[in-house]
């Protein structure tokens, strides 16, 4: 048998195979940094399946200031509502609370106080501000897990019918109103 | 230095308890969660074992001292008392949370790479062992010439 001499082409070949390898792993590692920069990655998303159906089956009682409500509530409403868990005990409910005073005039929020003691929910809303029209108290957190919540807080568009349209596991934004909740909600709307 | 055969056995056995030792500390905190029926509780502790915490997200609802996990775990020993099958169970927990809360992924499309992973890292180093065994090593070289031969024995005549 005689020596075949690899050719140039070849060895050229074998050379990139490795450098195109971690070229490849490079760009997915970056897009997924980037992505989890601009909020359009989250790794610890749980992708609860909550996304087009109906509100599950639940009746919560009142949590003062508000009162409390029901998924026949949410499931006889003709126009959208946001959904949105907090406690008294959740920092970033603290950061998003400015925003929903401030939504709470284009779009009704009606809010579930999550495994908090009822003064501590009630002092929470004096202090914040009040964006609720309605609140009710889950105060054993099975409700919550019903809506798939695996934190506070956690957000849910839920348009006419009791159908869940969207969902957020991350504290309110500004940018989230103006590029998703309110487009959604105006498209809900009868 | 030589180690000696004692200390290894000792490094042996401390490493045998490291590796078994979650499956040890596999237990709920506090013991008043526990079901009074042993064979009830060994079934929720499986199936828990099973149910990712979303809270911490790489530890089991068994292993997770999160709220959210205390509230699941006892979600599954009230399923467990009324009889549901583990099926039954899983099955509750995904359609609320998603193929997430399991630990161990299903076989679907997305995940069939996940899956075969393993065979196909099998199949891709028998390939590459077998292609590199099969070319010889290195040619024999022809014999040599009467000229070469000649030239050999020069070279190697003491001067």
């Amino acid at each position: 048998m005689s020596e075949q001499p690899s050719s140039p082409t070849r060895r050229r070949l074998l050379m990139a195979a490795p450098l195109v390898v971690a070229g490849g792993v490079g760009v997915g590692f970056w897009r997924m940094l980037s992505g989890m920069t601009k909020g359009s990655f989250d790794p610890h998303d749980i992708h609860a399946p909550a996304l087009n159906r109906p509100v599950p089956d639940f009746a919560l009682p009142d949590q003062a200031p508000g009162t409390g409500f029901s998924a026949a509530d949410l499931r006889g409403l003709k126009a959208p509502v946001l959904v949105n868990y907090f406690a008294s005990w959740c920092i970033p409910c603290v950061a998003e609370m400015p925003v929903l005073n401030v939504l709470k005039d284009r779009l009704p929020i009606w809010g579930i106080a999550y495994k908090d003691k009822p003064e501590h929910a009630l002092g929470f809303v004096q202090r914040a501000g009040n964006p609720y029209a309605r609140i009710a108290s889950d105060h054993d957190g099975l409700a919550a897990i019903d809506w798939g919540v695996s934190g506070v807080p956690e957000t849910f568009l839920v348009g006419p019918g009791g159908i869940i349209r969207w969902h957020t596991a991350s504290p309110i934004t500004e940018a989230m109103i103006t590029n998703t909740i309110m487009p959604l909600a105006d498209s809900l709307k009868p | 230095m030589k180690t000696h055969p004692l200390r290894r056995g000792g490094l042996i056995a401390l490493l045998a308890c490291l590796f078994f030792a979650p499956l040890v500390a596999l237990a709920v905190d506090d013991p008043s969660e526990m079901l009074p029926d042993p064979a009830q509780e060994q079934r929720a502790e499986a199936i828990g074992a099973q149910l990712r915490c979303l809270v911490c997200q790489n530890e089991s609802i068994e292993d997770s001292s999160a709220d959210l996990a205390r509230d699941l775990r006892h979600v599954v020993r009230e399923h467990v008392t009324k009889g549901e099958s583990n099926q039954q169970i899983m099955d509750w927990m995904v359609n609320r949370y998603g193929n997430f809360i399991r630990l161990k992924p299903p076989f679907t499309i997305g995940t069939l790479l996940l899956w075969v992973m393993p065979l196909l890292a099998l199949c891709i180093g028998i390939g590459i062992a077998w292609w590199t065994f099969r070319r010889p090593r290195a040619p024999t070289p022809p014999p040599l010439s009467d000229e070469e031969r000649r030239r050999l024995s020069d070279l190697t005549e003491t001067r």
